[in-house]
C-alpha cells in the first residue's frame, strides 16, 4: 500500500499497543498521514493521544505495532531515529532549557557531539532564514527564560524545522494561547502544510479541530473510534464520538445573589517567583459564581494563592463580610470560611504517600475537632474521612490507605469533600476540572453549583472557557496581572473572551457598563 | 531494562529490604576479606562470637549501640522532614563538650544526683540543637543548602572541641594530654550491669526511640513534619508552617545528637577527647536509612552496626584483617539498602 | 602590619597558593561537571580519599608517578560509575547515595591501606612530583617561581580549567551536557540520551576528583594517612556554588580559598595568643560564607537533583 511513485503517504502507524501496568493506554491503534495534510487527533484527557505520539516519537516503546515513515519502519524507542526520519515534535510542556539561549536550544543535538567547535555562525544564519521563511520571528541570542509562552512555542516549532522535519506533531498547541494567538498559529500551520509539511495536532477542543484540520481521528479509551473528513462532520458528532455519549451539562438555576462576601481591594503582588498582580479589585457576593479566565501565567495562580492564604499581598487587602483579613495564613483563611481547591491536585492538593484520613484533616489540624493538646484525634479524623468517602462517592479509597493510588477524579472528589464538608462561605476553585474525564467533570460541576446554591460565594479560576461559561454568573479575564471588567455570563462567547484574555477590554467594558456588573469600588 | 512503579508496596518486601541489603553488603565485604587472604565465613563467625560470645561482648555491643541509637534517631527525625542533617558528628561533640563545661560551674558538685544528671542531659541536648539551628537558619533565611553547611560545621565543631580541651577546659591532671576536665561524679550515669561499661544511657535511648515513634505517629507536630518531608508544597497549601516545623525538627534532631554525645561522656568516658566518637554521627545516617527512617527500626539497625564494630575488633585481632572492614560493611549496607528500597517501589521489566 | 606585608610579598607564599589550590581546582571541576549534567556528587570527599590512597599505593609499590595519577583517575571513574548507576537510571536520592559513596570509598581506602601497610608507626613516604621549572619563564623574578616553578599536575589542573571551559561553552558535547543539566526532557527530544550522557559525565567528573586526591599524596605531601582529605571535598561542593557553575570562576574561587589558607598558615607562625584551631576553622567558615553570599545569586542548573526517568514527568 505505501508504495508507488512520489509516495504521498508520509506516515503510518500500524497496530500500536501500549500498556502501563494494568491500564491499556493504546489498543491496536492505526492511522496514516498524507503529504501536505493537517490531521487532528481528537480525544479526551486520558484517551491515549499523548502516549501514541510519544511512541511515534520514540519516547516510549510500544508493546506491539509499528511506525513507518515514508514506508520505512522506525526502530523502536529511538527518538534520534524519528528526528532523522523527519519527524518533529512540539511538546505541550515545552522541551526547552530556560537558562540557555534560543540558538543553543535549537542547535543542541543537531551536530555530531564530538567536534572541537560548534559552528554557531552557520547555525544562526540558518535559523534566521527559517524564521523568515515560515514567518516565525525570534532573536537567537536571548535566554529562553525571558520569552513569552507564544515565543517559546515558536522556538519549539523552529527546532523541529531546523531538524528538517517534514512531519510536525503538536501536542495541545493552543493550551497556553489566547483565541487570537491560536488563530495565528493555525494560519501559520496551514501555510506550512501548503509548503509540503504534514501536520498532526492533538486537541480536545472541538472548535479548533473543525476550523484547522483536513481530517479528524477520534481516540477514546486508547482506541481509534472514528475517522472523519473534517468538512463532512459536525461539532456535535465529534463531541459525541469523543465522549462516547451525549454530553449533558448540569442544570444551573439562576443565581440568588446576596450580600458581598469577599471583597478584594487593589491587591498587588510584586512576586519574584509568582506572576505579579498589579492592583486587582473585585467583589464576590453570596450565592454567585465569579469566573476568572486567562492564559496561564497572567496572575491567576497568584490571585488564587493570595485568597487561599498562602502569602500576603504586598499591598491591598481582602475583606470578608466587610472585615479585613488581618493575617494572611492558611489557618486564618480557613477560619474565615474560605474553602480552597488547589490548581495542582498532585503537587498541592494531596500528599500521595500519606493516608486518606491524614489528607482530609491536615489542613484543619489546628481545629479542636481534630486535635487536643497537640495530639491528633485519630478517631474523629477517621470518622470524618469515612463520612466524606461515602457522601462524595470517593471510589477505591480506604481510610488508612495511601491516596497516591486514587484516580484524578476520585482525588478531586476527596478534595471537594474535605473542603465542602467544612461548609465554607467562600470557595476558591482553581482549575477544578483540569485533567479529569467528562464524567468526573460533571460531578465536580454539580458540586460547585450546589455550593453556590447553598449560598457560598464561588471564585472559579479556570482556563477552560466552556467551564467558565457553564458555571459562572459573571466573568472576568485576568491579563498581565490586571482584572478586566466583569461581564454577565450570558453575554460571553469565545470571541469576546479571547479579546478579554488578550487584554483588550473595550467591548467587555461597554457590556459591563450596560449590564451594571462592572464592580466599580 | 526498564523500571515500573509498583502500585502496591508489599509489606513482605518492605520487611525483607533491610535484611537483603545487609546480606548483600556482607557478601561484598566477604569478597574484600577473601582478597585479604582470610576465610570470610570464619571472619563473620569471629565477628559474631566477638559481639555475642561472652558477657563482655554482649555488654560492649549494647554499650556501643547506645550512642548509635541516638544518632540514628537524630538522622531519622531530620530526614523524615527532609532536613538533611549530616552534622550529627559535630552536634555529638558539642553536646559532649557542653556538659563538661557545665560541670565546671560552681555548686554543681553539690547537686543531688538526679538533678545533676537531668541538667546535664538537657544541656547536652540544647547544645546539639543549637549547632543545628545555625544551618537551618541559613537555609530558611538565605536558602543555603544545609547538606554542605552541616558537613562543614562538623569540622568546625571538632576544631572547637580541640581548642577548648587544649585551652580553658583542659584537664590539668591529664599529664599534658589534650582531654577535657572530667564531668563531676554526680552527673555520671549509673551502671546497668556490674563489672561492665553498660550504663543507663541505653534505657534512655530505647525510651527515646519509642517516644519519637509516638511523636511522629500521633502528634500534630509529627504529622506536619512528615507532610513537610513528603511534599513541602502540599504541606504549605494545607497550612503547615514550614519554617516553624523545620526549626522544631532541627531542635529535636540536633538535640538527639547532642544527647548522644552527652550520654557517651556521662556513661562511658567521663571526659571529652577529639577521638570520643568513632564516626557515630555519620554512622547514624546509615542506621537511619537502614531503618527506613522508622524510629523503632533504628534500634535494630544500631544493633547491627554495633555488632559489626565490636565484633570486627576482636576478629581483627585474631585474623589480622583490618577492623575497618566493619566501616566498609556498614557503609556498603547504606548503598545496598538504597537499592533494596528502590526494588520495593519499582519492578524491573525487560 | 609589617608582618602581613612580609607574608604577602614573599614568593613562597604565592607559590604555595597555587599548590594548595591545585586539588581544589581539580575537585571543583569534577563536582562542577557532575552538577552541570544535573547530578550532585557528595561522593567527592570519599573519592578524593580513595584517589589519595590508590595514587600513593601505586607509587609505593613501584609504579610511576603518572601511573599513580592514572590509577586515581581510573578508580575515581569507577566510583563515579557506582554513583551514576544508582542516581541516574535508578533515580535514587543523590544526597544519600553520595554520602554512601563517601563513607564506602573512604572506609575501603583505610582498609586497603591497612592491608598494604599493616603496622607502621609513621606513614611510609614516596618520592613525590618535583617542581618542573618552565625554561626562561621561571627566571622572571617573583612571577617566575610563583607561576612557572610548579609541579606537572598543577599545570595540568590549570590547563583543564581552559579545556573544560572550552568544551562546555564551545562544543556540541558541552552544549548537550548543559542542556541535560537544565532539562533532560529537552535533551532527549533532540535525540540526546540523557541517561548515558549523565553516566559518562559523572565518571569523568569523578575521575577528576580521584586525581585531586592523588595530588595530595603525590605532590603536596609524600605519604597517605587517614582523614587527610579534611573536608576538602565538601569545600569543593561549596566552591562550585561560589563559582556559579562556571569553570573560570571555579579557578578564581579555588585560588581565593587557597590564598586564605596559605595566608593563615603563615600568620599562625607569627601571631601569638590566638589558638591555632581558629586559623584551621577559617577555610570552613569561609566556605559557609561563600554559600550564604552566593545562595541568592546562583543560577542553579535547573535539573540538578531531579532524577530523569524516561516516560515520567
Amino acid at each position: 500500500m505505501p508504495t508507488g511513485a512520489g509516495v504521498t503517504r508520509v506516515l503510518e502507524l500500524v497496530g500500536i499497543t501500549k500498556r502501563f501496568g494494568s491500564t491499556l493506554a493504546n489498543d491496536n491503534v492505526s492511522l496514516h498521514l498524507e503529504r501536505g495534510e493537517v490531521i487532528a487527533l481528537l480525544g479526551e484527557n486520558g484517551a491515549g493521544k499523548t502516549t501514541l505520539m510519544s511512541i511515534l516519537f520514540g519516547h516510549y516503546t510500544a508493546d506491539a505495532g509499528e511506525v513507518r515513515v515514508e514506508g520505512q519502519a522506525l526502530p523502536r524507542g529511538k527518538s534520534r531515529a524519528a528526528i532523522q526520519a523527519g519527524v518533529g515534535m512540539v511538546h505541550q510542556h515545552f522541551a526547552l532549557a530556560a537558562n540557555l539561549s534560543v540558538l543553543e536550544n535549537v542547535v543542541c543535538g543537531t551536530e555530531p557531539l564530538f567536534r572541537l567547535r560548534s559552528s554557531r555562525a552557520t547555525a544562526r544564519a540558518r535559523l534566521l532564514d527559517l524564521a523568515a521563511r515560515f514567518g516565525l520571528p525570534v532573536d537567537p541570542d536571548v535566554r529562553v527564560a525571558t520569552l513569552s509562552v507564544g515565543e517559546r512555542q515558536r522556538v519549539e516549532i523552529l527546532k523541529a524545522l531546523y531538524n528538517e522535519a517534514r512531519i510536525l506533531i503538536l501536542d495541545e498547541p493552543t493550551a497556553v494561547l489566547t483565541t487570537q494567538q491560536a488563530e495565528q498559529l493555525f494560519a501559520t500551520l496551514r501555510e506550512m502544510a501548503e509548503k509540503g509539511l504534514s501536520i498532526i495536532f492533538i486537541s480536545h477542543k472541538l472548535q479548533e479541530v473543525m476550523s484547522a484540520s483536513d481530517r479528524v481521528v477520534v481516540l477514546r479509551g486508547g482506541r481509534v473510534v472514528a475517522e472523519r473528513t473534517t468538512k463532512d462532520t459536525t461539532k456535535e458528532e465529534l463531541a459525541e464520538l469523543m465522549v462516547g455519549r451525549a454530553v449533558e451539562r448540569p442544570e444551573r438555576p439562576p443565581a440568588r445573589t446576596g450580600a458581598i462576601r469577599l471583597e478584594a481591594a487593589n491587591l498587588q503582588v510584586r512576586g519574584t517567583g509568582a506572576a505579579p498582580l498589579k492592583g486587582v479589585s473585585f467583589c464576590l457576593h453570596a450565592g454567585e459564581t465569579l469566573g476568572i479566565i486567562g492564559v496561564s501565567g497572567n496572575g491567576q495562580t497568584t490571585l488564587a494563592e493570595v485568597v487561599s492564604g498562602l502569602y500576603p499581598p504586598d499591598e491591598g487587602d481582602l475583606k470578608i463580610d466587610g472585615t479585613p483579613l488581618l493575617r494572611h495564613t492558611v489557618p486564618d483563611a480557613i477560619a474565615a470560611g474560605i474553602g480552597r481547591i488547589p490548581e495542582d491536585r498532585h503537587a498541592e492538593g494531596i500528599l500521595g504517600d500519606m493516608a486518606t484520613w491524614e489528607n482530609v484533616v491536615l489542613e484543619r489540624l489546628w481545629s479542636p475537632d481534630f486535635s487536643r493538646h497537640g495530639i491528633v484525634r485519630r478517631g474523629a479524623a477517621r470518622q470524618a474521612t469515612r463520612r466524606i468517602l461515602d457522601d462524595y462517592d470517593v471510589r477505591g479509597a480506604r481510610v488508612d490507605g495511601r491516596v497516591r493510588l486514587l484516580s484524578g477524579g476520585n482525588m478531586q472528589k476527596l478534595i471537594l469533600g474535605r473542603v465542602l464538608e467544612a461548609g465554607p462561605a467562600i470557595l476558591v476553585a482553581a482549575q477544578p476540572s483540569r485533567g479529569l474525564d467528562e464524567g468526573a467533570i460533571a460531578g465536580v460541576h454539580r458540586r460547585l453549583i450546589e455550593a453556590r446554591d447553598r449560598g457560598a460565594a464561588v471564585l472559579l479560576i479556570s482556563e477552560d472557557l466552556d467551564e467558565v461559561i457553564a458555571l459562572s454568573d459573571r466573568i472576568c479575564a485576568i491579563a498581565g496581572g490586571r482584572l478586566s471588567p466583569a461581564i454577565p455570563a450570558e453575554r460571553a462567547d469565545a470571541r469576546l473572551l479571547g479579546l478579554m484574555m488578550a487584554g483588550d477590554w473595550g467591548a467587555a467594558g461597554a457590556i459591563a457598563e450596560e449590564a451594571g456588573t462592572a464592580d466599580a469600588l | 531494562m526498564r523500571f515500573e512503579r509498583r502500585e502496591h508496596a508489599s509489606a513482605t518486601l518492605t520487611i525483607l529490604a533491610p535484611i537483603g541489603a545487609i546480606f548483600a553488603a556482607l557478601v561484598v565485604a566477604g569478597v574484600l576479606i577473601a582478597i585479604a587472604g582470610a576465610n570470610a565465613f570464619e571472619a563473620y563467625g569471629l565477628i559474631l562470637r566477638g559481639a555475642f560470645g561472652s558477657r563482655l561482648g554482649i555488654t560492649e555491643t549494647l554499650t556501643r549501640a547506645t550512642p548509635l541509637i541516638l544518632t540514628g534517631l537524630a538522622a531519622a527525625v531530620a530526614f523524615r522532614a527532609r532536613l538533611w542533617n549530616i552534622g550529627g558528628e559535630g552536634q555529638f561533640y558539642i553536646g559532649a563538650l557542653a556538659i563538661t563545661a557545665f560541670g565546671v560551674l560552681p555548686g554543681f558538685s553539690n547537686a543531688p544526683v538526679p538533678v545533676a544528671i537531668l541538667a546535664c542531659l538537657i544541656v547536652g541536648a540544647l547544645a546539639g540543637a543549637l549547632v543545628l539551628l545555625v544551618p537551618v537558619a541559613l537555609k530558611l533565611r538565605f536558602g543555603v543548602d544545609e547538606v554542605v553547611t552541616t558537613l562543614l560545621l562538623n569540622f568546625i565543631a571538632i576544631l572547637f572541641v580541640s581548642m577548648m580541651i587544649e585551652g580553658p577546659l583542659k584537664d590539668p591532671l591529664a599529664f599534658g594530654w589534650p582531654q577535657s576536665v572530667p564531668v563531676p561524679d554526680a552527673a555520671l550515669l549509673p551502671q546497668l550491669i556490674e563489672r561492665s561499661r553498660l550504663h543507663a544511657g541505653l534505657i534512655i535511648a530505647l525510651a527515646l526511640a519509642v517516644a519519637i515513634w509516638w511523636i511522629q505517629a500521633r502528634t500534630v507536630f509529627g504529622m506536619r513534619s512528615r507532610a513537610t518531608g513528603l511534599n513541602a508544597r502540599a504541606a504549605a497549601f494545607a497550612g503547615v508552617p514550614l519554617g516553624r516545623t523545620l526549626t522544631v525538627v532541627a531542635c529535636l534532631s540536633g538535640g538527639l545528637a547532642g544527647l548522644a554525645g552527652a550520654i557517651e561522656v556521662m556513661g562511658v568516658k567521663g571526659y571529652v577527647t577529639t577521638d570520643l566518637s568513632p564516626n557515630y554521627g555519620y554512622s547514624g545516617i546509615v542506621i537511619a536509612m537502614l531503618a527506613n527512617l522508622n524510629p523503632i527500626g533504628v534500634i535494630g539497625a544500631a544493633l547491627f552496626s554495633a555488632v559489626m564494630f565490636v565484633g570486627a575488633d576482636s576478629m581483627s585481632r585474631a585474623l589480622g584483617i583490618p577492623s575497618f572492614i566493619a566501616d566498609v560493611t556498614v557503609a556498603l549496607s547504606l548503598l545496598t539498602m538504597l537499592v533494596a528500597l528502590f526494588l520495593t517501589q519499582f519492578r524491573v521489566r525487560r | 602590619m609589617t608582618v602581613i606585608f612580609e607574608i604577602l610579598s614573599s614568593a613562597g607564599m604565592w607559590e604555595a597558593v597555587l599548590r594548595i589550590a591545585t586539588p581544589l581546582i581539580l575537585g571543583t571541576l569534577g563536582v562542577l561537571l557532575c552538577e552541570r549534567v544535573g547530578v550532585l556528587n557528595l561522593g567527592v570527599e570519599g573519592i578524593m580519599t580513595f584517589g589519595a590512597m590508590i595514587g600513593w599505593l601505586t607509587v609505593y609499590s613501584g609504579g610511576d608517578l603518572w601511573a599513580g595519577l592514572a590509577a586515581a583517575a581510573g578508580c575515581g571513574a569507577v566510583f563515579g560509575l557506582l554513583h551514576a548507576a544508582m542516581t541516574v537510571p535508578l533515580g535514587l536520592s543523590q544526597h544519600v547515595t553520595g554520602l554512601g559513596i563517601t563513607l564506602f570509598a573512604s572506609s575501603v581506602s583505610y582498609y586497603i591501606f591497612r592491608l598494604a601497610i599493616p603496622t607502621a608507626t609513621s606513614p611510609p613516604t614516596i618520592e613525590p612530583f618535583r617542581p618542573l621549572p618552565v625554561p626562561i619563564l621561571s627566571d622572571i623574578p617573583f612571577i617566575g617561581p610563583v607561576l612557572f616553578n610548579q609541579t606537572a599536575p598543577t599545570y595540568l589542573a590549570l590547563a583543564l580549567v581552559a579545556i573544560l571551559a572550552w568544551v562546555l561553552y564551545r562544543t556540541p558535547l558541552g552544549l548537550a551536557v548543559r542542556m541535560t543539566g537544565e532539562n533532560p526532557h529537552a535533551a532527549e527530544a533532540q535525540g540526546i540520551d540523557p541517561i548515558r550522557l549523565r553516566i559518562v559525565t559523572i565518571m569523568v567528573g569523578s575521575a577528576l576528583m580521584g586525581v585531586a586526591g592523588a595530588f595530595l599524596t603525590l605532590a603536596a605531601f609524600n605519604s597517605f594517612f587517614p582523614t587527610m582529605i579534611q573536608g576538602r571535598g565538601w569545600i569543593c561542593i561549596a566552591l562550585v556554588v561560589f563559582a556559579l557553575w562556571r569553570p573560570g570562576r571555579a579557578l578564581l574561587g579555588a585560588l581565593l580559598f587557597a590564598f586564605f589558607d596559605a595566608f593563615q598558615l603563615r600568620l599562625q607562625t607569627v601571631v601569638d595568643g590566638v589558638p591555632y584551631q581558629i586559623f584551621l576553622m577559617l577555610p570552613y567558615l569561609l566556605s559557609i560564607l561563600a554559600l550564604v553570599v552566593m545562595a541568592r545569586r546562583a543560577r542553579v542548573p535547573q535539573a540538578l537533583m531531579q532524577p530523569y526517568r524516561r516516560g515520567e514527568r
